[in-house]
């Protein structure tokens, strides 16, 4: 690399400014191009009714890596939680609740044995978790199999499973690829602590609770305590736009510019490489290289073209499986909802509609038919129990997840989103009496919405589903795992890769230090 | 609702010419090529190939699978598809080419037809629409398999231009090799391109399927005086393996259909270097052959001459200390060659021009088998190169 070379990065979500902050500290000239008119990518905060803020895709962070906050100092830069970690109090019908706090079952109706199967369970699923959180920073290894040096970073990681123990091996093998619902099965009798894993295990997913990889996406939203991220989910102070904000001051301070409103056409190509990329109002932009955190099919289809790649390789990325099914609603609240079942002191906890595996799994069918599930699944915070900045006092935001809402709706989402919200709006009047009655604005933001707002392929919040086929090695597609694209100088650095979605940082980290190692 | 779609209940298709191929083929020799009857020989093989050498024959090469690539992308398309740079055949040329997977293994061969600045015909070996619709990712490019739209066929050998002139194509002598032109015939056009599989003077010829049977007819009674005689397959085969062409499922395996990973061959290890050009930015397989050219390639086509008049059909190649370092995958008595040659592929650093190799040759007398190990040179070009091939105008005979 010349010395006057720059280094573009697209998109100013959390992964492109990790990966800004850290090649600016190793001394590249970084120039951060986001579309947006403020940073924060799909873990932003945002005012969605007058004096109302929420979280606005991502509302959660748990899986955010400890040492990217420590090293880029974002405590200094204005990251402190609200809360660290939040139990979850899963709702059924009948108005009850069970409350789950980290590894115990700490109130609501389940059968004798399922207290302490609960705790092997768990115990079980951190060890396997941590076996892939381990991986995380990580960059995955080739499947060269030419070269046996290439391949020893493989041979590590299945040296890794045979570690876990004889019995541990055996279980992780005979478990990963399987459906949580048959997992679930086997260790549980009540069902409402069957649905509130199963709900874990789903969302985000194009995937029902009786799919195959459940588990393994299980897996991954329990794998940040391998490296010592918070044990449940986390409410950052200002929602989770906090963490990128801190993250663009820390990427600054390191020397990175950041163009705000500057959305990226093309990526620009000379001879056989990346030369830079060009705005939508023309500008060019010379770089000598090119960092992507927008996801892969935006990225190598979009703003590259397939004419840029070889046939395989552009019909791997065109395969991708990419299509969203989580929705979010946001409600401003006069006052805080009362839900069923759920004890005054458990109102700001993580709140679960997911009655029964078999209810998360049926609530997927009609998504396989690109309809919308009549009776979905939500995760619901009200993140305004802990952080008084969201809104005015006294009153409250409630953030839900929702599944399953198809970017492939039949139709499309424009005459259904109403009937949708409807819906929604009913099943919460039925868990919270009255809050129907509360609600000073709403919004629905669909899969459809959320690709074009976010310019996310699918609206999908992994970048691309995260199974056992697309992760790891694998991620986004086989060939093309270690960040570095098949065109010379273009790197992808965002949830598409390794180790995929969740508001972790760590795609964006591993993909700055092969650039910087890699000397492009 | 679509028609139903009754091609199955014909899986072996006669091509246009059948009326009179049949009628020709009085040996009754046929076989299937892409779903199509064709003829072996039509009366004597050695004959047909005489023929072709002497005079000139006719080879109805209509299953010769075509595609129609036009838009706007059509150039941009195919020189991403192709390792060789397409822009530089003009509209009215024809060129070789191959194309690769990502591994930079050869998928097949075939010729591109620049029929006007964005519309192209691109003959292959093998079926490849799902490969080119695959490629065709991110193109605004129309392709469509034209194969039963156009009938084609061969006229090869030395009085081949005296009997299109005799057919009234005025100026046709003046057609450069792989440059193509249109000429009415019979109230439409027929497409005249010299372009050939034989390595001597001669034309191909397409035209509508309607009108087949009429260019057959007018081309035999204009080539009467001429030669002409019909050819078959297996004349046709003798004639290529002289020229050192190769041909996809014989001398290299199609790379989409390879199991074993090691058993493809890439543009290099075929001899193809020539079609491979680096300048152009990208094509499918370009990083793979760029890391080829860096670390070597592993195989080497190589045009042997086999001491003796034994056919060295499918013999083990030996290095000078009798290690298998390869095989034959063409071979024959040359006729024009008076030599037994072979096209073979052997492991590198073996296969250099003048190199010494050694065939196992195995061969039957009243069903008594010989064994012979028979000294072979390396050569380099064509076994059988008149310069008729290349002149313009070519001679009358």
């Amino acid at each position: 690399m010349t010395e006057a070379g720059r280094t573009v990065v697209i998109g100013a979500g959390h992964n492109g400014l990790v990966a800004a902050a850290y090649l600016a500290r190793a001394g590249r000239r970084v120039v951060v191009l986001e579309a947006a008119g403020h940073v924060g990518g799909a873990a932003v905060t945002r005012e969605f009714a007058p004096r109302f803020k929420v979280s606005s895709v991502a509302h959660l962070a748990h899986l955010l890596d400890p040492s990217i906050v420590r090293e880029l100092d974002l405590g200094r830069h204005g990251l402190v939680f609200a809360r660290e970690t939040l139990r979850t109090v899963a709702l059924d019908a009948e108005g009850e609740a069970l409350v789950l706090d980290g590894d115990r079952i700490v109130a609501g109706p389940v059968a004798a044995g399922d207290r302490a199967a609960y705790a092997a369970f768990i115990g079980r699923m951190r060890r396997f978790a941590g076996l892939l959180g381990r991986q995380h920073r990580r960059v995955p290894p080739r499947l060269a199999w030419q070269s046996w040096t290439e391949a020893l970073p493989a041979a590590a990681l299945g040296l890794a499973i045979r570690r876990l123990g004889r019995e541990d091996m055996r279980e992780f093998l005979r478990i990963v690829t399987m459906p949580i619902y048959d997992v679930l099965e086997e260790s549980f009798e009540s069902p409402l602590l069957k649905g509130a894993i199963a709900l874990d295990a789903v969302l985000g997913t194009r995937l029902g609770a009786r799919s195959g990889n459940t588990v393994f996406s299980y897996l991954h939203r329990l794998s940040g305590a391998a490296y010592g991220a918070a044990r449940g989910p986390a409410l950052p102070r200002g929602g989770v736009g906090a963490v990128t904000d801190a993250l663009a001051a820390a990427a600054r301070l390191a020397g990175a510019e950041i163009r705000l409103a500057c959305p990226v056409a093309a990526i620009v190509v000379a001879g056989d490489r990346a030369a830079g990329v060009r705005l939508e109002d023309g500008e060019f932009v010379d770089a000598d290289t090119v960092v992507s955190s927008a996801d892969p099919k935006t990225t190598l289809l979009g703003l590259l073209g397939a004419r840029h790649l070889e046939t395989e390789f552009a019909q791997r990325i065109h395969h991708l499986r990419t299509t969203g099914t989580a929705a979010k609603l946001h409600l401003a609240l006069a006052e805080l909802p009362a839900f069923r079942g759920v004890a005054a002191e458990h109102a700001g906890e993580r709140l679960v509609i997911s009655p029964s595996a078999t209810y998360a799994d049926e609530a997927f069918n009609p998504a396989k038919y690109r309809r919308y599930s009549e009776q979905p699944v939500l995760e619901i915070t009200l993140p305004t129990v802990h952080d008084a900045t969201l809104a005015p006092a006294g009153q409250h935001v409630l953030s839900a997840i929702v599944q399953y809402a198809p970017r492939d709706l039949d139709g499309g989402w424009d005459a259904a989103r109403g009937p949708f919200r409807e819906l929604l709006l009913a099943l919460l009047e039925r868990h919270a009496p009255g809050i129907r009655g509360q609600v000073l604005a709403a919004e629905l933001l669909t899969p459809a919405d959320i690709e074009r707002d976010y310019r996310i392929s699918g609206g999908h919040w992994h970048h691309a589903e995260l199974t056992i086929d697309q992760a790891l090695m694998l991620r986004p597609v086989p060939g093309a795992a270690q960040y570095a694209m098949p065109l010379a100088g273009l790197y992808l650095c965002g949830a598409g890769c390794h180790p995929g979605g969740g508001l972790i940082g760590a795609a964006g980290r591993n993909a700055a230090r092969v650039i910087v190692e890699g000397g492009a | 609702m679509r028609a139903p779609r009754e091609h199955h209940r014909q899986v072996v298709r006669c091509t246009p010419f059948h009326s009179r191929t049949s009628r020709a083929n009085v040996l009754n020799l046929w076989h299937r090529w892409r779903d199509h009857t064709v003829a072996d020989a039509y009366f004597d093989v050695s004959l047909e190939y005489t023929a072709l050498r002497n005079s000139c024959a006719v080879f109805d090469l209509s299953p010769m699978t075509k595609h129609r690539v036009t838009g706007p992308d059509a150039l941009a398309f195919l020189n991403r598809l192709v390792t060789r740079d397409v822009a530089k055949i003009r509209p009215g040329r024809v060129g070789y080419c191959v194309w690769c997977d990502d591994r930079g293994q050869v998928i097949d061969d075939g010729t591109i037809f620049r029929l006007e600045e964005n519309v192209f015909r691109l003959c292959s070996q093998e079926r490849q629409l799902d490969w080119l619709s695959r490629s065709a990712l991110g193109f605004d490019v129309a392709i469509r398999e034209e194969t039963e739209e156009v009938a084609a066929l061969a006229l090869q050998g030395p009085t081949s231009a005296a009997v299109l002139k005799a057919l009234g194509l005025a100026g046709v002598e003046a057609l450069r090799p792989f440059a193509m032109r249109g000429f009415p015939f019979a109230g439409g056009e027929l497409l005249v391109s010299r372009t050939g599989f034989t390595g001597d003077l001669g034309y191909e010829l397409w035209i509508a399927p309607e009108r087949a049977e009429a260019l057959w007819d007018r081309l035999f009674e204009a080539g009467e005086l001429y030669g002409i005689k019909p050819m078959g397959t297996h004349a046709l085969e003798m004639s290529r393996i002289e020229a050192g062409f190769i041909q996809a499922g014989v001398d290299f395996l199609p790379a989409d259909r390879a199991v074993r990973a090691d058993r493809t061959r890439s543009p290099f290890e075929l001899g193809l270097d020539w079609l491979v050009d680096f300048n152009k930015p990208n094509f499918t397989g370009r990083r793979s052959l760029l890391e080829e050219q860096r670390r070597g390639s592993r195989y080497r086509l190589v045009r042997l001459d086999v001491e003796g008049n034994k056919p060295a059909k499918d013999a083990y190649v030996y290095d000078d200390r009798r290690n298998v370092i390869g095989a034959v995958t063409s071979s024959m008595w040359s006729p024009m060659a008076k030599a037994s040659i072979a096209l073979a592929s052997v492991a590198r650093p073996w296969g250099r021009p003048g190199d010494e190799l050694w065939a196992e040759i195995y061969y039957q007398k009243e069903l008594k088998w010989n064994r012979l190990n028979a000294r072979c040179r390396v050569v380099e070009g064509a076994f059988y190169a008149p310069e008729r091939r290349q002149a313009t105008p070519p001679p009358d005979r």
